[in-house]
């Protein structure tokens, strides 16, 4: 069960008032009619999976409904720190 | 190996069952061997046994990293089905069905498969359509089904609420006879001592760390206890750690990895003699032989490895089944697990090669991995004996992911295991 601070509202949440969507970071092709099947795929299917820390975007769903990021650790499940969309993480995104 | 009989029963009894054999030996490693089974889970374990028993390459090696049957073979539901939408999907589930319908026999071990019967429940007439459109596509493939309305499902489960008052009133159920339970740490038990009899090395508290490859081909693994051992082959059935030892071998996989949660009850006298799942209020419930029900649901959504999720998954998962079954209200809850499943993009499985030559993955099963136990290993021990994808495999290639050529399972597997 986690707490979570949701960097809107400024307050300490229950985990069940959230949603996870995956990993944070994933630009969109800027030019996506010259893109290829393989580069694609990367964007579309393949992800990161790490075991360990993990920059995730979270869906605020029943509270104020913005999305925002997670640095996570997905083997301790320790919540690191958590900031706004368009925020660079605390560190280098791995 | 010695072989298992009401006889032998009989015999051992006569010397208060001091003397069985060990049902696996504890060997060291070679320093090399034809093929390296990187994983001792049920998948496995079965690939094992099937490069063994059916291609004769016996000089294999699996290496765990921890027990024998320790990951998600120990922490399912046990469900059996082979009911699929696609001709892909609906091929591979039921190739394994028909070896589970032979297991015992042919393992010489009690996998206690139990074809009691699974339902999926239908709440809305989308369901309805859905269910019936499945269930036409298991026929024309060979694969027992029917479509049930709501009177015939509360023939065979008499304790399930199917009144049309509720607030999401069983409506119907497709009905796969032949779906059922199994034991599921008798299927790892029983392929381990089926591989070992026929020579297969299994490595237990032992870590792979990474792959030894040369120009672009793999030529053995790097452990934790043994140093590098050579492999002429390597496959990894790694479920869950399947995107980190992919990462060991300098690639990425389709694949996020997610807490999937169960329970069990207290044990209660027998009230239900089939398996309910239901896609919509999103709960299965079945009763194993010792009396408890074994419950299960949905993932939880975000990414981990911990083997334990969160309070609510497991609070919704409850509130569905008392959905179905009000009368379970009052039965207390004895044991919570979590198991780290490798969740595909279309709900289906990775069997294939990788960009590293002779390293194969089987990965992907994702939530439903248990029922297919043996046809994964059967396909994928045929694809790694002979150098290429088996006929059933073929179509689970990762280049999908690429290609487009998914196979959107979602529909068939979305809750279902």
């Amino acid at each position: 069960m986690f707490l979570i601070y949701c960097p809107y509202c400024e307050e300490e949440r229950a985990e069940e008032e959230f949603h996870a969507s995956g990993e944070a970071h994933i630009a969109r092709p800027l030019d996506p009619d010259s893109c290829s099947d393989k580069e694609w795929g990367d964007y579309l299917f393949f992800r990161k999976n790490p075991r360990g820390i993990h920059h995730e975007l979270w869906h605020h769903t029943v509270g104020c409904r913005k999305f925002f990021n997670i640095t996570r650790d997905t083997q301790s499940y320790e919540i690191k720190n958590t900031y706004k969309i368009g925020e660079v993480p605390k560190g280098e995104i791995k | 190996m010695q072989r298992y009989s009401g006889l032998g029963l009989l015999k051992h009894a006569m010397s208060h069952h001091q003397n069985w054999q060990r049902v696996w030996r504890n060997p060291k490693p070679k320093a090399s061997y034809d093929v390296i089974i990187v994983g001792g889970g049920g998948h496995g374990l079965a690939t094992a046994y099937y490069l063994a028993k059916e291609f004769g390459i016996t000089n294999v090696a699996v290496i765990e990293k921890g027990y024998l049957g320790g990951g998600n073979t120990a922490r399912n539901t046990t469900i059996v089905r082979s009911n699929y939408l696609w001709d892909e999907s609906a091929h591979l589930y039921e190739h394994s069905m028909k070896l589970w319908e032979g297991l015992s026999q042919d393992l010489n071990y009690n996998v206690m498969f139990s074809q009691r019967g699974v339902l999926n429940l239908g709440h809305s007439l989308q369901d309805m359509r859905d269910i019936q459109r499945r269930v036409n596509a298991n026929r024309l493939n060979g694969i027992d089904g029917e479509v049930l309305d709501a009177q015939q499902v509360q023939e065979i489960v008499p304790t399930m609420d199917c009144t049309a008052n509720r607030r999401y009133p069983v409506m119907g159920a497709s009905w796969q006879p032949r779906g059922g339970v199994a034991r599921h740490d008798a299927v790892a038990w029983g392929f381990a001592r089926g591989a070992d009899s026929l020579g297969v090395d299994l490595i237990q508290q032992c870590a792979v760390e990474g792959f030894e490859i040369e120009d672009g081909t793999v030529t053995g693994v790097k452990t934790n206890l043994y140093g590098t051992i050579k492999a002429n082959k390597v496959g990894c059935v790694v479920a869950g750690n399947s995107g980190v030892v992919a990462g060991m071998a300098g690639f990425q996989l389709p694949i996020e990895s997610h807490p999937l949660q169960a329970l069990v009850s207290e044990p209660i006298k027998p009230i239900l003699d089939t398996v309910v799942m239901s896609n919509y209020v999103h709960g299965y419930v079945s009763q194993s032989d010792k009396g408890d029900l074994v419950i299960g649901a949905g993932i939880d959504s975000y990414l981990g490895y911990g083997q334990r999720g969160s309070y609510p998954t497991i609070e919704h998962t409850v509130a569905a089944i008392i959905e179905l079954f009000p009368i379970f209200s009052r039965v207390r809850m004895n044991r919570q697990w979590g198991g780290i499943v490798d969740t595909c993009p279309d709900a289906c499985p990775i069997i294939s090669k990788t960009p590293v030559e002779n390293l194969y993955f089987n990965c992907g099963w994702g939530t439903g991995g248990f029922k297919a136990t043996p046809g994964s290993g059967n396909v994928f021990a045929a694809s790694l004996a002979k150098g290429e994808m088996h006929p059933l495999a073929k179509p689970f290639s990762m280049d999908r992911f690429y290609s487009g050529a998914l196979i959107d399972e979602h529909g068939a597997a979305g809750v279902a295991h």
